[in-house]
């Protein structure tokens, strides 16, 4: 039962994934790309500690860990970009 | 010169190092506790007279009250952004709204600017001057999703926020 | 299915409905404005459940110590408003237009 109920969160994120991925190609402009991108980031973990729970195993989490700040620092430095037209000043 | 106060800068964050190190490896095994000991006392040795200063946390007690506090709210506000965001699009009222300040400290900012984000139906947007020659900031500007009455919306985010991070700073 | 195991599955349904909630609000709401706080908070939220989920599943349904899952909470509700922020002072910087709705544009200098 917990299986089949994980399946059925697994199509959950998985719909929500596509929504993101439609929200990035429309756009329109490149901050709404942007957090688009940055939200798959974070779907994407979800979708990982989900699987983690159905595989039962606890070695997910640091890839999860791994994702999570990278699509902190990308997001942040593509602002920076945006807002300043340099990364490091 | 060699006082304590030299050779462990600051215990705080010492034991916040320990924890995040055991937490990343998932163990308690001897090699771990012994690294995570040095990590803690050697990292914050060597960065500490680069950091700014800050000031530190008066009420212990208070600030965890805050902080189950906002864990509360950010489960009500997401209650709330359910309604607003399967409702039709034109029922919204969105706003900006700017917020005085009455901090002045950058880090209690940085905690009031994130907690408004997280909990109700506000992102905060921008950290502005009092006036053009002003450096520091002194208003907070805010997006509303749905904003029915400002003034009570500036209310609210003054009493239920920054108040008690007046008493914590 | 023992009452613990409910609760994994409930977590993680809401949880995911929540991540869903977000990611719907992206594609539905009007302007960059709006669509920002559907992953801000939504997402957010939702990521806490799946945490608790897990967490609940590995102490207590496998019973074997893992808090590894709170450094990732830890770091999303820390930097999902610093996020946020940055992608709301970018759009303002490139002058992205607001919706018609939209009150008290000029504070912010639009």
């Amino acid at each position: 039962m917990l299986t089949l109920l994980l399946q059925v969160c697994f199509v959950i994120v998985g719909v929500a994934l596509l929504l993101n991925l439609y929200a990035a190609i429309r756009g329109p402009s490149v901050v709404d790309r942007l957090l688009a991108l940055d939200t798959m980031y974070i779907n994407s973990i979800a979708l990982l500690l989900l699987y983690g729970i159905y595989l039962g195993t606890s070695l997910n989490f640091e890839v999860a860990l791994l994702i999570a700040m990278l699509g902190f620092v990308s997001t942040v430095a593509v602002c920076k970009f945006l807002l300043r037209g340099d990364i490091i000043e | 010169m060699l006082s304590l106060k030299n050779w462990w800068p600051t215990p705080v964050r010492s034991l916040f190092l320990f924890l995040v190190w055991l937490l990343l490896n998932n163990s308690l095994a001897l090699i771990h506790l012994f690294f995570g000991l040095l990590l803690a006392w050697l990292i914050p040795l060597l960065i500490h007279k680069f950091r700014l200063i800050q000031p530190g946390i008066k009420k212990p007690g208070a600030a965890l009250s805050y902080g189950v506090m906002v864990l509360w709210d950010i489960v009500v506000a997401n209650l709330q952004v359910i309604r607003l965001v399967l409702g039709p699009n034109k029922k919204l009222r969105p706003a900006f709204v700017i917020v005085p300040l009455d901090l002045t400290d950058p880090l209690a900012i940085t905690i009031l600017a994130s907690t408004v984000s997280l909990t109700p139906g506000t992102v905060s947007a921008d950290v502005l001057p009092l006036n053009a020659q002003g450096a520091e900031p002194r208003l907070l500007l805010l997006h509303v999703l749905d904003l029915a009455d400002e003034a009570a919306l500036i209310t609210q985010v003054k009493q239920r926020y920054e108040a008690p991070l007046k008493e914590i700073f | 299915m023992s009452i613990l195991e409910w609760l994994v599955a409930l977590l993680a349904v809401a949880g995911s409905l929540f991540v869903l909630l977000g990611s719907v609000a992206l594609v539905k709401l009007p302007d960059f404005y709006t669509r920002l706080h559907g992953p801000t908070k939504a997402t957010t939220l939702g990521l806490g459940a799946l945490v608790l989920a897990s967490m609940a599943y590995f102490n207590f349904v496998k019973a074997e110590l893992s808090l590894q899952q709170l450094l990732i909470a830890l770091f999303l509700f820390i930097t999902a408003p610093i996020t946020a922020h940055m992608l709301i002072k970018a759009a303002l910087h490139l002058k992205l237009a607001a919706t018609k709705q939209t009150a008290g544009k000029d504070k912010a200098g639009l």
